[in-house]
Formats: structure tokens, C-alpha cells, sequence
């Protein structure tokens, strides 16, 4: 039996950006890409899609349908996790959806779900890099009335449905669940997989679903979002530096200790 | 008049925690607030005298140790129902951060995760959360009540009056659960724990692979610190995730946090920007975490480590 497994992903600005190329436009509210850096897919959605291929790995069979929701994509880095080893990607792109907030997404992804589901596994990053909020897929396990395990570092099916490694403060958990189920994957999972040549050409070759809201049975109406964004700004910072500067590297060592202890900071 | 239901908390040894106090405080910061707390399963004898208005017990305790707080969330859903506070305060914790989302879902209301100030004395809920790893902050106006909030540790003071709640007794049911913890692995850990050591030598991307970890440990093990890692340096498995120091990992705020071939992305810094001081030795000048720091230099770690540690040695003796 097949099991389908859909992974949640999303297009994001890239988060290795340095601090010093990194723009807000205050009156629009939204970040300014710096030039010439494309978007990526968030990285906690790729060790997603990494522990979705651990699982056709060690033996089970299962299709995997990446689903993302956005506005602007673009297609050579959403096709990565096709070049990984997905088998189908599905986006859901409408130029009004780059400024929705979570509920919205939400409602948005369970639609996508239900019109192509069922599903046996929904899966998505633990958070993604650009708003760091970690609720979309928690909201969806509400939405779907699904079980939710969220921090998953590692995923088998047993003869219950999955087992699961859950990340605690101080260590993890093991947890049977019920499948079908909803989880958020954590980056201790491991490094999601480079593409080879093979996926790189089979995925240049697949076409994506884009689906619009109307495909999807919905409208601008449905997606009033229930917070405003009143203000979006880079905070200052205050701190000055002291560099400490030695004949040579090693002499600043030395040098470092000093005036560490001087302030008895040591 | 706000009327706010905050979700407490108890560490392992059944004390109220920080995050818990402080999330008293910004309670107390709103509009003439009425604070009711609950704290899921048993509140701890210690909350009969928070400085807040009521506590809520559970007549019957629900076993709310399922570990994915399925439990948590229906008692505290029956509660929403029942109280119809306009804000309800939960602390960014491992289960805050899971029952706030669940519960705001499922109530179709407003839900705003990981914010470092909630004030609502001009008429509507406003907070602020960071966003793009902390590289950029969020103002947010909740239109309408109610509205869940996660607080990031840290934001506030810890209440410390005393008060006398009134205590008001409530029935949970009991829920079946979809998945049960089955063990509980405890990570390995040697020496002094990360969170609460005095100083934190981390090393990142920098350090080029595992073995530099061992000068960071003997650096450590002089200023008896604990050693944590960049994210990049645990993804390349250099050393555990245990050690990881950052958004996604653990936040520290020893006396000293030194910084070794760490660039200081601000999804780094979320885990030690309130660290006494910092210290940073990169060999780029212009890398972030010298923004950062309060002592840095700018060199080769190799050849920069060695003697720090032999002019620390020197010091003490």
C-alpha cells in the first residue's frame, strides 16, 4: 500500500542574507531583497522533504507531494525538493497571497489537502526562516482534526502507524501515533540531501500543479487576516566594540585575556 | 477591563517557572487586567499566593502528561468557553508554543506566538514579536478580542509580590489520546549545564570541522563554562545538537559568551544576545557578531586560542 505523504513548503527570502544587506522598506512594510540573491525553500521544509525520502528508504513505498502556497515563485528553487526525490509539487500561487497572515494559510493549505488527499502523513518544517512563526502547521492539524507531533527528529512506521523521536529541552521523546497525522520536523533529523544529476534532469522535466484560490473553492473574502502588521523596522543596535589588537594573532590572544580580566569579565 | 487567562507552568522539580512569573508581569501591564491562571494538571501549592486574582483547579486532575498536551488543550478550551477572557497569556515554551496555536485554532481567534511586549492602554492589543531570525522586529494591532499570546522568556521581570487568588474548582473530561510517549530519553550530559553556566565558549562554521571543539572544551574547563556550537556547526556534525546555541536551539545568558569562529547571524544571536558580554574572534572584520560584542579580535583562532588559554592559566595562578 502506498503511503501519501504531503510536505509542506514554502518560499522564502534567503536567511543567510548578512545583517548588512538586509533591507526593510517601513512604508511598504515588507523586506527588500538584496540584488541578485534568490529566494530559497525554507530550510526546516527541506529536512522535511529529507525525512519523507528516509522513509522510502528504508523500504516503504510512498509518493510525496510537495504543496506550497505563495505569490512569485520561482520554479528552479521550488523544483529542488522535486531534483531531492518528490514525486509532484503543487503550488498555489495568487499574487494577493504574499501578504496573508497564518489563519489564512491555513485555510488555504487544508483546501489544497482536501482536494488532493487523502493523505496518510502531512509534514512541514518546524518553523520557516522569514516570520519564525511555527503555527501553520500546528493550525492545520486543528483543521484537518488530526493528530499533531511537532520537533520530529525521526520517523518509522510500526505497527501502531508511526514511531516517532520527539525533541524535548533536554532530550527526546518516543511516541507512538496514530496515522494519518500531522508533524513538524526539526533539523536535528540531519541534512536534507543534495540532488543528484538523475533528479536534477527527471525534475526538469515534471510540471508543477499551479492552482489558483478559485481552484481551490476560495476568495479574497475568505482570507481576512486577524492581525495587521502596524509596523515592520530594524532594531538598533547599541553596543560598541573594543578590538583587541596584538603584534600577531597569538599576542592578541594574550592580549584578549588581559582585558577580559581587567573588566572581570574572567 | 481586560480579563486575561494564563497558562502556568512548573519545571521538573514542580516550581513555578520563570517564563510563568514574568508573563505575570506583562499581565499586570494591561488595562486594569483580572488575571485567572491555570496551570495544567495540578497547580503547585506555590500559586495559592500569586499576585494574581483567581486559580483555577481541576476538580478531577486530567492526565495531562500525554507529551503532544492533547490533553492540555481540550481542558484548557472548556475553560475558554467558560471564562471568555479577552487575552489568553501562555509562555514560548515547549508546550505553550503547541496548546497557544492548537487552542487559538480551534477557537477560530487571533493568535500571535513569541512576542517580547503586549500592551493594550490605548484601546487595542498591540505587541511585538521578532521576525527573520530577530534580524527585524514585528508591530502587530489585534483587532478584536479574544487573542492567544506566547511570550519569549526573557521579556519581562519576574512578579515577585504575593497575592491571594480566589480558587475556583472546574470538571475536565478526559480525552482519548491519538499518541502516546512510549520512553523519554534523557540526552547525555557532562559538566556544567549549557543554560546555566557562567561562560559559553561556541564555536561555529568557522572552526572548519570537529576537532577544534576540544581546545573550545579546555577554554571551557578553565573558566568552568560549558561549550555551544552554531546551528552550522551542529547540521555538520561537529558536535551534538545539545549544544546548539540559537533560535532553534537553546538560549543562554552566562556573564561571558565567546564567540569563535561564529559569523553572528541574528537566528544565532536569538540563543545569547542577552549574555553579559560577549566576546568574538573571527577573521572577518565585518562579520555581524562584531556588531555584537563587547571584546573582539580579529584573527585566526588557531593561532589566537592557544595563547588566551595560556594567558587565562597565567591569571589564575
Amino acid at each position: 500500500m502506498t503511503i501519501r505523504i504531503a510536505v509542506l513548503a514554502k518560499q522564502v527570502p534567503d536567511p543567510e542574507i548578512p545583517p548588512s544587506q538586509f533591507n526593510i522598506d517601513e512604508s511598504a512594510k515588507s523586506i527588500i531583497p538584496p540584488n541578485g540573491v534568490p529566494p530559497v525553500v525554507n530550510g526546516f521544509d527541506l529536512n522535511a522533504v529529507e525525512g519523507a525520502l528516509q522513509l522510502r528508504d528504508s523500504g516503504a513505498e510512498v509518493e510525496i507531494s510537495i504543496i506550497s502556497v505563495g505569490a512569485e515563485f520561482v520554479m528552479d528553487v521550488m523544483k529542488k525538493t522535486l531534483a531531492m526525490g518528490a514525486d509532484r509539487l503543487i503550488l498555489v500561487d495568487d499574487h494577493n497571497l504574499d501578504k496573508i497572515d497564518a489563519a489564512a494559510t491555513v485555510k488555504i493549505l487544508s483546501a489544497a489537502i482536501n482536494k488532493d488527499g487523502p493523505f496518510d502523513l502531512i509534514i512541514g518544517g518546524r518553523q520557516a526562516s522569514d516570520w519564525d512563526q511555527a503555527h501553520v502547521i500546528i493550525g492545520l492539524a486543528e483543521a484537518l482534526k488530526l493528530p499533531l507531533v511537532s520537533l520530529v527528529q525521526k520517523l518509522q512506521i510500526n505497527e501502531y502507524g508511526l514511531s516517532l523521536h520527539r525533541v524535548v529541552p533536554d532530550g527526546y521523546q518516543v511516541i507512538n501515533s496514530k496515522m494519518p497525522a500531522v508533524l513538524t520536523i526539526t533539523n536535528e533529523l540531519g541534512e536534507p540531501r543534495y540532488p543528484n544529476l538523475r533528479g536534477i534532469m527527471q525534475a526538469s522535466k515534471k510540471i508543477p500543479d499551479v492552482l489558483s484560490l478559485a481552484d481551490l473553492g476560495l476568495s479574497a473574502e475568505d482570507l481576512v487576516p486577524k492581525l495587521e502588521l502596524s509596523k515592520l523596522y530594524v532594531p538598533e543596535s547599541n553596543r560598541q566594540v573594543e578590538i583587541v589588537n596584538g603584534d600577531d594573532d597569538a599576542d592578541s590572544g594574550k592580549k584578549l585575556a588581559l582585558r577580559m580580566r581587567e573588566e572581570k569579565l574572567i | 477591563m481586560t480579563s486575561v487567562l494564563l497558562i502556568g507552568e512548573c519545571d521538573q522539580n514542580g516550581e513555578i517557572t520563570q517564563a510563568t512569573l514574568q508573563a505575570i508581569t506583562a499581565a499586570m501591564g494591561l488595562d486594569d487586567p483580572r488575571i485567572t491562571a491555570v496551570f495544567p494538571g495540578r497547580p503547585p501549592e506555590l500559586a495559592k499566593r500569586l499576585p494574581i486574582d483567581s486559580i483555577v483547579i481541576a476538580s478531577e486532575v486530567t492526565d495531562s502528561d500525554d507529551g503532544i498536551f492533547e490533553q492540555a488543550t481540550a481542558d484548557i478550551s472548556s475553560l475558554l468557553l467558560a471564562k471568555k477572557p479577552d487575552v489568553i497569556l501562555l509562555s514560548k515554551s515547549d508546550l505553550g508554543s503547541i496548546v497557544g496555536a492548537r487552542l487559538a485554532f480551534r477557537a477560530d481567534i487571533a493568535f500571535v506566538p513569541d512576542c517580547l511586549e503586549i500592551s493594550n492602554s490605548k484601546g487595542q492589543l498591540t505587541v511585538i514579536r521578532p521576525v527573520y531570525g530577530g534580524s527585524a522586529l514585528a508591530e502587530f494591532i489585534v483587532p478584536s478580542y479574544p487573542a492567544v499570546v506566547t511570550l519569549r522568556p526573557g521579556s519581562y521581570y519576574p512578579a515577585d509580590e504575593d497575592g491571594a487568588p480566589s480558587i475556583d474548582s472546574i470538571e475536565f473530561q478526559n480525552v482519548e489520546p491519538s499518541a502516546l510517549v512510549v520512553d523519554t530519553v534523557a540526552e547525555v550530559r557532562e559538566g556544567i549545564r549549557l543554560e546555566e553556566a557562567k561562560v559559553v565558549v561556541s564555536g561555529g562554521r568557522g572552526l572548519g570541522g570537529p576537532e577544534p571543539f576540544s581546545v573550545l572544551e579546555n577554554i571551557a574547563d578553565e573558566l568552568g563554562g560549558a561549550v555551544g556550537a552554531s546551528r552550522a556547526a551542529c547540521d555538520a556534525g561537529w558536535i551534538d545538537h545539545s549544544h546548539q546555541v540559537g533560535l532553534t536551539g537553546k538560549s543562554v545568558s552566562p556573564d561571558v559568551y565567546i564567540a569563535v569562529g561564529i559569523s553572528g547571524a541574528s537566528q544565532h544571536m536569538a540563543g545569547c544576545s542577552s549574555s553579559r558580554a560577549i566576546v568574538a574572534i573571527n577573521t572577518d572584520p565585518d562579520s555581524n557578531i562584531f556588531r555584537e560584542a563587547r571584546f573582539g579580535v580579529v584573527g585566526d583562532w588557531e593561532n589566537v586560542l592557544p595563547s588566551f588559554l595560556d594567558a587565562v592559566r597565567e591569571l589564575k595562578a
